[in-house]
């Protein structure tokens, strides 16, 4: 286990290290980016120009802008936005966080939930009218685009309806978790649409994983130990199959924790890690843009690694492999 | 009543609905099973011995699968009984033991855990008791250190083990009736010898067995009686003795000629049946060994039903006239041994 | 199989070859911890005969027998083929010899293509080693079509639609193609219902008197084993425990596991008189290739089993009536 933890931390390391100096390249090699320009302000004088990049350290070699660029972020802690003076990098991620973990894990529950049902419920019906039918419910979520659904969502329960059905919806934004209620409120709609676009791929990938389940033999064997079907179905054909799933899952959660929530945080207004970097990368801000990737891709690597223990959890045949 | 059969298989019938039509697999087959007998079933790919045995216990789970006859079983037709009372009959009354012991088991469950699974689908046992049944059941097959076996995973048993294991699960509930298809097939001949004496000696204590096999040399060492299967159909049936030692059915002689054997002389080419296994779906309206059968006449065109020869428990189905099968058979033989075989005249 | 040509002089002949494939450490233990497949056998093969190659799964025998045909690399020891040292020559310098020695694989229906005829399947070889021109090729192809019992019509047809049978015969033909001294089948009919097992293994019996073949036959049942061979080796944990002439080896094996072997196999009681063997049922599992026992690798579940047999590794010499075996104290002297 020590083992694992240790090999896992150094990998992390390795694709964070990797990734970080890519967006540095990247950042410094697009045309038309100064920096210097950015900060100083429009229309600064060269002299003003030069001291800037004197003092931000951007006239030394590249490999020590970025170790000085590291060093601020990591260890100081102090690196500041090159766009909204004054602004540090740390204090933004930290609190952008919450939002986007509240929107993701709410979201994931009510997918995987919705997902696991419709899945199984469709295999369990297969050859009857209800199965396609349930697919059919799961293409539409997957095929309608974030943003489209979102702004539909926000019209009908903001402008259209909201003087009568859905006159409890709050307006867009998001409440900390010391309201409770409030919380919950506001991120029920985004939750829903979150989830919607997720749930019927696993509903379709978990159909799929369940009706082969249910031609092994071990299926067989449980029909003639004289199971019920209901039994057969949830305990061998449903537990058996949960196991691609929770892989897919793994991923699909870092990305969206790290920020692959962006369209959902912007079209209703949450100020999280997808709103931060969208924001970043409009603005080129190099500092927020490197503290948001280098935050993202740290959520994928460490989603990947719960999901190899939970995979081990699930699989007995992954533990000693 | 000591004579009444414990399983009575009348004119079962199996056919499966494909895009070309209805394809029959198992046509009119009848055989019964006495309390504490040993029953061997025996036939190539595509002779229904397995989907028969699968119709009996209600396993065939395809849509597009229709089953007819009668399959009495301690009286009752087990064809007509509701899913709930058929559920309490599989596993508890009637166990079955199929052939790849690999991926028999649930693998992400103990294999104690699976076997307590069943006893307490039958029983009203507390977890806690189920289980150290579940052990002493492995134990019983020759797990050693079953006790912390019982937690292992199937994957961390081998070939031999799992079968093992599979066959405590059957016997868990203590069947009247334990159905094997093809148990040992996976396995080698060193494992295979040690589950047969497995099987042997819980049939003493009281099940009877049904052994679906390809292997005469299984059913010889094993069976009581024998059912010799072919499309679908019984070809013939009878004691091991009279059957192994006086086969009257050219398709057993077939059988019975053309496996190489370990004892005896070698014959520089064996005698072959010619061409292939009938499959299900191109079944001749007359006997179905016909085409293959190197004495074949006029009434084969009739289908042949079984009948017993002399009023002994022997019986086959095949229109040869019943004193001399003995000579018939060498002759057979002799033509059977050196023609070319027919595969390539057999195939269109 | 009787009154066969003569054996003549030595086509292939194995000197101690080892195949060991390394496991992956697991991080903790040093050191590396090594699968023995196969585990210094050293056997002759003579022209014109059959060596059966017998023992149950994982005993190594399909790994021997791509090792003798080089189509995996030896860890250790040297095969000649026809004279010629073949474990070490470069894979250039192997193409020529390559046409000499082919393979017949278990299941055809993995080993063939599925997108491609039988036809064009059984011709790949003949194109590969530059057999002649189109017509040429044609006119062979369909020559060992029949040669094999295979019906013209059927050289445009793809490998799914023939029956397991059928499909060996395919892989007989291809491995006919270029006209070989030596085939290594590995388990040929252990997938085929026993009536078309008896018509392929009649196959193999007259394509051998007809194009004086040399086989090596690897399969697990040991009725089979005992009808196409003129000799055995006995595998078991990537060694050979025995090798003799069939006759005397099925009449009185000389190694313990042998005889185990032997007397496990379920034979049809058909009433004629043949003595009933008496039956040795091994208790426990063939240990894992990766931890050998030391010494004898059998002595774990031999019931004969002495002090010496765990710390000396018995060869395979000669008894002093003849027999090969490598035991320490052999059942026949």
């Amino acid at each position: 286990m020590l083992q694992f933890i240790v090999k896992r931390f150094a990998s992390a390391l390795l694709v964070m290290f990797a990734i970080s100096v890519l967006v540095f390249l990247i950042f410094f090699a697009t045309p038309g980016v100064d920096p210097a320009a950015r900060i100083a302000g429009r229309n600064a004088d060269p002299a003003t120009l030069a001291q800037v990049r004197h003092s931000f350290g951007l006239d030394r070699p590249m490999p020590i802008r970025y170790l000085l660029m590291m060093r601020h972020l990591l260890i100081d802690r102090d690196l500041e936005s090159f766009v909204n003076r004054g602004s540090r990098v740390i204090p933004q991620i930290v609190q952008a966080t919450p939002v986007t973990l509240s929107l993701v894990i709410g979201a994931a529950l009510i997918w995987m939930t919705a997902g696991i049902i419709m899945g199984t419920a469709a295999a369990a019906l297969r050859g009857r009218a209800a199965d396609p039918l349930i697919m059919l419910v799961g293409v539409v979520g997957v095929s309608l685009p974030a943003y489209w659904l979102g702004e539909v969502v926000n019209l009908i329960t903001q402008k259209q309806l909201h003087s009568s059905v859905f006159s409890w919806v709050p307006p867009p934004g998001y409440v900390g978790l010391d309201h409770p209620g409030q919380w919950a409120l506001h991120l029920l709609f985004p939750w829903l649409t979150l989830a919607l676009l997720y749930a019927g791929i696993y509903a379709r990938l978990l159909r799929g994983e369940v009706v082969g389940a249910l031609n092994e033999d071990y299926v067989r064997t449980a029909r003639a130990k004289g199971l019920s079907e209901r039994r057969i179905l949830i305990r061998h054909a449903l537990r058996c199959s949960l196991i691609p799933i929770v892989s897919l899952f793994g991923l699909d959660f870092g990305a969206l924790v790290g920020g692959a929530a962006l369209l959902t945080e912007v079209v209703f207004g949450l100020p999280g890690i997808g709103k931060l970097t969208f924001d970043a990368l409009q603005n080129l801000d190099l500092p927020v843009i490197m503290g948001t990737v280098l935050y993202a891709a740290f959520f994928v690597v460490l989603a990947n690694a719960l999901v190899d223990i939970l995979y081990a959890r699930l699989d007995p045949r992954a533990r000693h492999a | 009543m000591p004579d009444q059969p414990l399983l009575d298989v009348r004119d079962l019938r199996v056919s499966f609905r494909t895009r070309r039509g209805s394809v029959t697999v198992v046509d009119g087959l009848s055989f019964s099973v006495a309390p504490g007998e040993i029953l061997g079933v025996v036939g190539e790919s595509g002779s229904g011995k397995s989907v028969s045995m699968l119709a009996v216990l209600r396993l065939l789970t395809s849509p597009n699968v229709t089953v007819e006859g009668e399959v009495r079983f301690r009286g009752r037709d087990l064809l007509a009984l509701p899913d709930k009372d058929m559920r309490a009959v599989r596993g508890r009354e009637i166990a079955m033991v199929f052939q790849d012991p690999m991926t028999a088991l649930t693998p992400v469950y103990t294999v104690g855990w699976q076997i307590a699974e069943q006893i307490r689908a039958h029983e009203k046992v507390s977890r806690k008791e189920a289980h150290a049944r579940a052990v002493g059941l492995l134990s019983d097959v020759g797990i050693p250190d079953a006790a912390s076996r019982a937690n292992a995973y199937p994957h961390e048993f081998s070939g031999g083990m799992r079968q093992r294991a599979v066959i405590a699960m059957a016997l868990s509930c203590g069947p009247a009736l334990l159905i094997a298809d093809e148990p040992t097939t996976a396995l080698d001949v060193t494992v295979q010898a040690q589950i047969l004496d497995l099987m042997r000696e819980l049939n003493t204590e009281g099940s009877a067995v049904v052994l679906i096999t390809h292997d005469m040399g299984v059913i010889s060492q094993i069976a009581d009686r024998v059912l010799v299967m072919y499309g679908g159909r019984a070809a013939e049936e009878g004691p091991r003795r009279a059957v192994f030692h006086g086969p009257r059915h050219p398709y057993t002689w077939g059988l019975l000629d053309s496996v190489p054997r370990v004892g005896g002389p070698r014959l520089r080419r064996l005698p072959t049946i010619a061409g292939m296994p009938v499959a299900p779906g191109d079944l001749p309206e007359g006997c179905a060994f016909a085409p293959r059968c190197r004495l074949r006449h006029e009434q084969c065109a009739e289908r042949p039903q079984l009948r017993d020869f002399a009023g002994s428990a022997h019986r086959d189905a095949c229109w040869l006239p019943d004193d001399d099968r003995a000579a018939l058979r060498l002759t057979a033989r002799a033509a059977a041994t050196d023609v070319p075989d027919l595969e390539r005249e057999a195939t269109p | 199989m009787t009154a066969r040509t003569t054996p003549s002089e030595v086509l292939l002949r194995a000197s101690d070859v080892t195949k060991h494939y390394p496991l992956r450490a697991d991080g903790f233990s040093r050191h590396r911890r090594v699968l023995r497949a196969v585990d210094g056998v050293s056997l002759e093969v003579r022209g014109g005969e059959t060596l059966g190659i017998v023992g149950e799964s994982g005993c190594g025998k399909s790994t021997l027998g791509r090792c003798l045909v080089r189509l995996t690399e030896l860890t250790g020891g040297r095969v000649e083929f026809d004279g010629q040292d073949i474990s070490t020559l470069s894979t250039r310098r192997l193409r020529p010899v390559r046409p000499g020695m082919q393979l017949v694989f278990q299941d055809p229906q993995a080993s063939l293509n599925p997108r491609r005829r039988a036809g064009d399947i059984v011709a790949e070889p003949l194109l590969v080693h530059r057999y002649g021109d189109a017509a040429a090729v044609r006119r062979r192809v369909a020559e060992l079509f029949d040669v094999v019992g295979l019906a013209a019509a059927h050289l445009d047809r793809y490998p799914h639609e023939f029956s397991g049978g059928q499909r060996q015969r395919i892989g007989i033909a291809r491995a006919l193609a270029t006209n070989p001294k030596l085939i290594v089948a590995d388990e040929p009919v252990s997938a085929l219902d026993v009536s078309i097992q008896a018509q392929v293994l009649n196959l193999f019996a007259d394509l051998q008197e007809e194009f004086a073949l040399t086989y090596v036959f690897i399969a697990h049942d040991l009725g089979v084993v005992r009808h196409v061979s003129d000799r055995i080796a006995v595998m078991y944990l990537g060694e050979i425990v025995e090798l003799d002439e069939t006759e005397a080896l099925y009449k009185e094996p000389a190694h313990p596991y042998t005889q185990a072997l032997l007397s496990a196999v379920p034979d049809i009681d058909d009433g004629a008189d043949a003595p009933r063997r008496e039956r040795i049922v091994l208790t426990g599992e063939v240990p894992n290739p990766v931890d050998k026992p030391t010494g004898c690798p059998f002595r774990t579940r031999c019931p004969y089993a002495r002090e010496l047999c765990a710390t000396e590794r018995p060869r395979l010499t000669p008894t002093a009536s003849g027999r090969h075996t490598a035991c320490h104290f052999p059942l026949i002297d």
